[in-house]
């Protein structure tokens, strides 16, 4: 890559979101936005080896972009004439005589999010259309990180765009109303973005790091423009969980659970500034779910060691948590907690009512195996254990079920003999 | 820009209604104002019950007539109402204030604008 090209490129990555969203709020379409900046990008590389590279490349692209998109808005004749007119009014208002350096990029970005994750779209195509405009990512990388083609991607991605222009999806932040209601699809979608990230659904690495940055960098964004305790949550969950990420495989790429970590390879000066955003946040008194999520993952972070962990304390947010989440997931979580805080027999009673519910879900029956174990009931554990096994689809996460039933079976036969 | 809310629900539904019958009645009505009062209502009206529907289709030049509605399904429309919204946002407020998404469905879409 010439140094042109890798001036441009972080240029686009760092930026191509906020254009993106200052362009579309002038044409109010997507295409045309994206046709824009990809003909300023062109421009870039045909003008900046002569001229050499801006001082400030984002304000250049921005510039380039809309005297582009001026251009063919003027012969575009299908255009309506009042319409072109405002369009032209607003993209020439701005101040051109201002010098490169001090232009400043309008940061339209949180309207972008809140028309990128509008509930009439399906949650793939919010998570889809966020990543490309606002994450700047390329359909091919969406389409690897979701582990899907990339003419299947593109699809989902056009069609959304379709759908927002057709259908008259408002390019706006909500009104008072309804703004609590839609932030919560937003918090929605980021989260499922980090989420997906660490899934890695039949896939064969256990993180995709940069999905999981681009999440942060999403909460973080939104944090900052619209602050609200569950979005500060929000993002102190995903730090928190983040900030561990080094100690979750080890140098074969095996999965280490979170009891045999090494936990002097967390990033622990991440968890001492989340922690203290987290305070923050709970001063303010409007608990929510992601609140308390990020207080459990806080919890685990600040235990010296897995002996340490503070369960009475999980055990009780679990069963916050469960006021506002009643899933089965969340009080499996809060049965698990009770379990290692001694109570294992009341743990299991309550994991048994929750086995319809779950009984495709993997985590299940690997939490079942453990109280089976802390019981020391290897035959019954050794039984979810194979459950386990055969609902995983991550190959990583199949290793460590299988390491794991290899070590009980092997114990076992030892007390038999 | 024009949104048609087409009102789906399934026979024997409107039981489920808080008040029953009489207040699904008021209701409709206080909506209708409401929406008029806003500027919102364009037009709107409730359709005879399915049993009353008759499907027509030409086919090589033969026109076949069916008794009964074009999809059989639990849930059928049953009325629609034509709203002027500035957005689907603004589509979607009025169109939960229908009383019928109480108990039925309703499905909002955009009149289709042709370019002169």
């Amino acid at each position: 890559m010439s140094e042109i090209e890798h001036h441009l490129t972080r240029a686009l990555r760092k930026s191509s979101g906020r254009i993106l969203a200052s362009l579309i709020k002038s044409f109010g379409d997507f295409d045309k936005a994206e046709d824009a900046l990809q003909d300023a990008a062109a421009e870039a590389l045909r003008v900046w080896p002569t001229n050499g590279i801006p001082h400030n490349p984002a304000a250049w692209l921005h510039t380039a972009a809309k005297r582009r998109a001026i251009d063919k808005i003027r012969k575009d004749t299908r255009h309506h004439a009042k319409e072109t007119q405002q369009i032209l009014i607003d993209l020439e208002a701005t101040k051109e005589d201002m010098s490169e350096t001090d232009y400043d990029i309008p940061d339209e970005r949180l309207r972008l999010m809140f028309t990128c994750c509008h509930p009439a779209l399906s949650n793939e195509a919010q998570l889809a259309l966020t990543l490309r405009t606002l994450g700047g990512l390329t359909v091919r990388e969406i389409a690897r990180a979701f582990l899907s083609s990339e003419t299947a991607m593109l699809q989902r991605i056009t069609r959304a765009k379709k759908k927002i222009r057709d259908a008259g999806i408002p390019y706006e932040v909500p009104g008072i109303e309804q703004l609590a209601g839609r932030r919560v699809a937003v918090q929605k979608t980021i989260y499922l973005i980090f989420n997906e990230s660490y899934s890695a659904f039949e896939g064969q690495t256990l993180t995709r790091d940069d999905l999981a940055k681009e999440a942060i960098r999403l909460a973080a964004l939104l944090f900052r423009l619209d602050p609200c305790p569950e979005t500060g949550g929000l993002l102190c969950l995903m730090q928190f969980t983040h900030a561990r990420r080094a100690a979750r495989t080890d140098n074969d790429g095996q999965m280490v659970s979170l009891e045999h970590q090494d936990r002097s390879l967390w990033d622990h000066k991440t968890i001492k500034q989340t922690n203290a955003l987290l305070v923050e946040q709970f001063k303010l008194g409007q608990f929510g779910p992601y609140q308390i999520q990020a207080a459990i993952s806080g919890m685990h972070c600040q235990a010296q060691s897995w002996g340490a962990t503070d369960w009475q304390q999980i055990a009780a947010l679990y069963q916050a948590l469960t006021a506002f989440d009643p899933s089965p997931v969340v009080q499996l979580n809060a049965a698990m907690a009770q379990a290692n805080m001694g109570e294992v027999q009341p743990a299991l009673a309550s994991l048994q009512t929750l086995e319809d519910e779950l009984c495709c879900y993997q985590p299940f029956f690997a939490a079942r195996a453990e109280l089976h174990l802390m019981r020391g009931d290897k035959t019954s554990a050794l039984f979810d254990l194979d459950r386990a096994i055969d609902l995983t689809k991550n190959l990583i996460e199949r290793r460590f079920l299988l390491d794991k039933r290899e070590n009980v079976a092997i114990c076992k036969s030892d007390t038999e003999n | 820009m024009q949104f048609m809310a087409l009102i789906y629900n399934a026979e024997g539904s409107e039981s489920s209604y808080e008040g029953g019958m009489g207040k699904i009645m008021a209701d409709y009505w206080k909506f209708g104002e409401e929406a008029k009062a806003a500027g919102v209502m364009v037009t709107g009206d409730a359709l005879e019950a399915v049993s009353t529907a008759t499907s027509i289709r030409e086919r090589n030049g033969k026109v076949e007539l069916t008794d009964g509605p074009f999809a059989e399904t639990k849930e059928q429309l049953g009325g629609y109402y034509l709203l002027e919204c500035k957005d689907l946002d603004q589509a979607i407020e009025w169109a939960q204030k229908i009383p019928t998404a109480k108990y039925g469905t309703i499905e909002v879409r955009p009149v289709m604008v042709f370019d002169q």
